[in-house]
């Protein structure tokens, strides 16, 4: 299966090609060019079913960048499989919809399937990659292609609002999750996920294992669209409605879910790891369905619900990680948990998949999605109507769909957990039960409103900016073949639990799976249990509150502003810009001198402190060469000569004591036996005398300088800082010798290079390059000198 | 000696500094070759002073002092002499064009 690890690059080395059907085949929609890859791609994933039913998953390395322990390794197991099929699956049915939805007259469809299959190749990346690092990349670029298709219709701010909050919450979720990565890798001493799982009793013990642990919660929930980051998914509905029911219900969001699941061996059965999953699902089941009821778009709705649905998948994973916590009875209550997960996880990206397809339909067809000025379109679109009622009936728990079997899963895995004693779950075994039971009437309403309210009650064409018309058949063919598959696997679910759920399961629980226990077969009628009076309670309960919603609703409008969390966003982010914004005026003031200061400052701080904490002035004068007191005269003529051009009061006085000093240094340079030095000094100082005798006719007179006794105090400060660092880092140079020079190499001048000169033959020979270069230098300045002489002043 | 010349060094340093921070581009010029001048002292100090020859191979027997910091020094002193006419040039221009050469009014606008 060498060749297998290309299908991740298949996607995104298609999308280049898109363009130049784009642009070469105008009349044929570009999408009929793209769909052979997503069913290609499933095609080749369900001939792997059997081999990973097997217990045998794939595995392929390419090495990247070996030296630093990152590959590239494809780990293709059951929990792969599952995501790989539905990333294909639904990929294939929303690009056929896509066709349909999307106007070729109209829009930039060459982006539109760059940007998908840019997803769809990244997603795959995330699901099979087993290094932690490459499974980061793949993961960004599902963020950065999700930002750019909701922000599709860039045109509409709405759009770009919605793309930019996604891109920050979950890019701010990736860093988090790149840090817990380092914080595993830097334990275990490997990027791979599968030798982290084994060395997981290692990590348990760590003080880092708590923040490592929540650091990878936050990638999870942020993507996810965990409370309280579920603000994002309902901004994203602005993306095309093909969009929606892909990334922002079936796969995208749930890449948290494959994260969790894939560390479950890790951090499961740790009490930290077991509230904080299941806690935060439970938290976001309940408070996604609650405010989904109140939407009155139809999008918005789904949004919530989406919410709410990946809040119980991931409750289910925090109660399943409970398997690890010990041997017996807790890992086979656990498993009916994780079986619930994964079960549900293929359940909703079915019946919302659908869903969505069925209100883009609506969209599509009506010009709007608004509840309010939508109704009796029953007799309109029977067909659409049909495939809503399967998808709700579905997502409300009802038989004969697929939604009935994993909703019963979740209750008995509730009630399993509340029986546990473990993780304190004594004091609070009735918690889980009833939230979720009270989520679940929500969800049933939902679900209610879904089905029935664009369907029934009174048609309003006036309020519809559109004449209905006939859905064509590609846009109604994908969410049938969904429904289809609602009601099949309502009927064979054991079939899919053989193939697919149990790798999936043995993947996610793999120590405890090994203990040869195996799942229950699934069953549609199990008695008269305590799970079927749960369901036929939300039934009774939601059906009438669903009637009486108008009497009810209300209570939505109580809830204070402020106390929204889509407020606290805004708030914060503007608060973000403003702050930053003073910050950057405070320093970026334009004036030279504060970035001066800052140089100079930082300068002293730094090296000042890195004197002193490596105690490394040495003060040792023994080896100085004697001074004569001609030279003692030099050096008062150089600092009196130099205070000259400090103190002048006009140019020519400050001209005169640079020249002095130029000049002084080529006394300097003599005493120190250096010659070739004297004379370049020699030269350039006359010319550069000239140069600023030149300047003396052209700029204006030196204006004495009034500044305040603060921005005195200040220069003299810097000033006398950077000097007396200065004597001090000369002096422990002086001191400190901790290598023999290499210069004792060029004293062979004359063996090496025939040269008599040494300095001569450093500078043309030994280190020819560097004086090339230099007098490149020398000619971009001659340059810059000539253009800003020359160029451009006859304008004015 | 070398002690002498650290301090000297360091009291250039402190005048160039000084200067660097003044308001008239004409004197942030001073202040740049003063600090040039400065460098290349500390450099030529580093190789130590006065310790043998010329850098010259002649037939005098004497080992010569350190040719490296003559080298760097060389180089230095052209690109500072680059440096300092570019930079009497662009004061000219910015007088000419912009009419001042006080660093407080040459901070661009606001709407930068």
């Amino acid at each position: 299966m060498s060749w297998f690890y290309l299908t991740t690059f298949i996607p995104l080395l298609y999308a280049i090609l898109v363009p130049i059907f784009y642009r070469h085949f105008p009349r044929i929609h570009t999408g009929w060019f793209v769909l052979p890859i997503p069913i290609g791609l499933f095609a080749c994933l369900i001939r792997q079913i059997p081999l990973i039913a097997k217990d045998s998953p794939l595995v392929h390395t390419v090495s990247w960048i070996p030296h630093l322990n990152i590959n590239y390794t494809v780990y293709v197991d059951g929990l792969t499989l599952i995501f790989g099929l539905i990333i294909t699956g639904i990929g294939a049915l929303v690009v056929l919809y896509s066709i349909y939805y999307l106007l070729k007259e109209r829009e930039a469809l060459g982006n539109f399937y760059v940007y998908l299959l840019l997803f769809m190749g990244a997603m795959l990346g995330v699901v099979s990659s087993d290094n932690v690092l490459v499974l980061y990349m793949f993961w960004e670029l599902t963020s950065i292609s999700s930002f750019l298709l909701i922000a599709f219709w860039y045109q509409r701010k709405a759009s770009r609002y919605g793309a930019q909050k996604a891109l920050l919450i979950t890019v701010f979720g990736g860093f988090c999750m790149l840090a817990g990565f380092l914080i595993l890798a830097n334990i275990t001493d490997t990027f791979s996920i599968r030798q982290m799982i084994q060395h997981a009793d290692k990590i348990t013990g760590q003080s880092l294992f708590v923040p490592a642990m929540i650091l990878i919660l936050l990638g999870a929930f942020t993507k996810s669209a965990q409370f309280p980051f579920h603000i994002w998914l309902p901004d994203a509905m602005e993306a095309p409605t093909p969009i929606s029911a892909y990334l922002h219900s079936a796969t995208m969001v749930k890449a948290g879910i494959y994260l969790i699941a894939r560390f479950t061996p890790i951090f499961g059965g740790n009490m930290v790891w077991f509230w904080l999953v299941s806690g935060i699902g439970l938290i976001t089941l309940f408070w996604g369905s609650f405010s989904a009821v109140k939407q009155v778009d139809l999008k918005a709705l789904l949004a919530y619900s989406t919410v709410s649905q990946l809040g119980m998948i991931v409750c289910l994973l925090g109660l399943g990680s409970a398997a690890y916590s010990g041997p017996g009875e807790a890992a086979i209550l656990s498993i009916t948990a994780i079986l619930a997960a994964i079960f549900h996880l293929i359940n909703h990206s079915t019946f919302k998949g659908s869903l969505f397809m069925v209100v883009g339909i609506i969209d599509r067809l009506s010009g709007t999605r608004d509840l309010r000025r939508l109704g009796g379109l029953m007799n309109m679109m029977p067909i659409t109507f049909t495939l809503a009622i399967i998808g709700s009936f579905s997502m409300a728990g009802l038989p004969p769909f697929n939604g009935f079997l994993s909703k019963e899963l979740f209750f008995t895995s509730l009630l399993n957990t509340s029986q546990l004693e473990i993780f304190h779950l004594d004091k609070w075994s009735p918690l889980f039960p009833i939230v979720a039971w009270l989520a679940s009437i929500f969800t049933f309403i939902y679900c209610m409103i879904i089905a029935f309210r664009p369907f029934l009650g009174k048609h309003q064409p006036h309020k519809l900016a559109k004449k209905i018309q006939r859905a064509p058949w590609g846009m109604l063919l994908p969410p049938t073949l969904l429904a289809f598959l609602i009601i099949l696997f309502f009927f064979f679910p054991n079939v899919l639990a053989q193939y697919l759920f149990l790798p999936a399961i043995s993947s996610i629980l793999p120590g405890v799976m090994e203990a040869d226990l195996s799942i229950e077969p699934i069953k549609a009628w199990h008695g008269w249990t305590p799970e079927l009076f749960m369901t036929m309670g939300i039934i009774a309960v939601g059906f009438a509150l669903f009637l009486l919603f108008p009497k009810w609703s209300k209570v939505f409008g109580r809830l204070p502003l402020w106390f929204t969390f889509n407020y606290m966003y805004d708030k914060l982010l503007l608060a973000i810009e403003i702050a930053s914004q003073r910050i950057t005026r405070k320093y970026m003031t334009g004036f030279i001198r504060d970035y001066l200061s800052y140089i100079f400052f930082f300068f002293i701080v730094i090296l000042a402190g890195m004197i002193f904490i490596l105690n490394s002035f040495t003060f040792n004068p023994t080896a100085n060469s004697p001074v004569s007191i001609y030279e003692f005269l030099l050096c008062l003529a150089l600092v009196a000569s130099a205070l000259l051009v400090l103190c002048a009061r006009t140019r020519i006085i400050a001209i005169i004591g640079l020249g002095v000093m130029g000049y002084l240094m080529i006394m300097f340079f003599v005493i120190f036996r250096a010659p070739d030095l004297a004379l370049t000094q020699l030269v350039v100082e006359t010319v550069t005398t000239v140069l600023f005798l030149l300047c003396l006719y052209f700029l204006p007179k030196l204006e004495k300088e009034i500044n305040k006794l603060g921005f005195k105090i200040t220069n003299l400060v810097f000033s006398l800082g950077v000097g007396i660092l200065v004597t001090i880092m000369a002096l422990s140079a002086q001191g400190n010798r901790l290598f023999q020079p290499i210069s004792r190499f060029y004293e062979n001048a004359y063996e090496l290079a025939g040269a008599k000169n040494i300095v001569n033959s450093i500078l043309v020979d030994f280190r020819g390059f560097d004086t090339m270069l230099e007098i490149l230098v020398f000619c971009i300045g001659g340059i810059g000198v000539y253009t800003l002489i020359k160029i451009g002043l006859t304008e004015r | 000696m070398e002690t002498m010349m650290a301090i000297v060094i360091g009291i250039l340093f402190s005048i160039g500094v000084y200067l660097l921070l003044c308001k008239s581009l004409f004197r942030i010029i001073l202040g740049i070759s003063i600090i040039a001048h400065a460098a290349n002292l500390m450099i030529l100090t580093m190789g130590g002073l006065k310790t043998g020859g010329p850098p010259i191979i002649s037939g005098v027997n004497l080992p010569p002092t350190d040719p490296l910091p003559q080298a760097l020094i060389l180089t230095a002193i052209v690109i500072n002499f680059a440096l300092t006419a570019f930079l009497l040039v662009l004061a000219y221009r910015s007088y000419l064009v912009l009419g001042t050469e006080n660093m407080e009014q040459l901070r661009g606008n606001d709407n930068e």
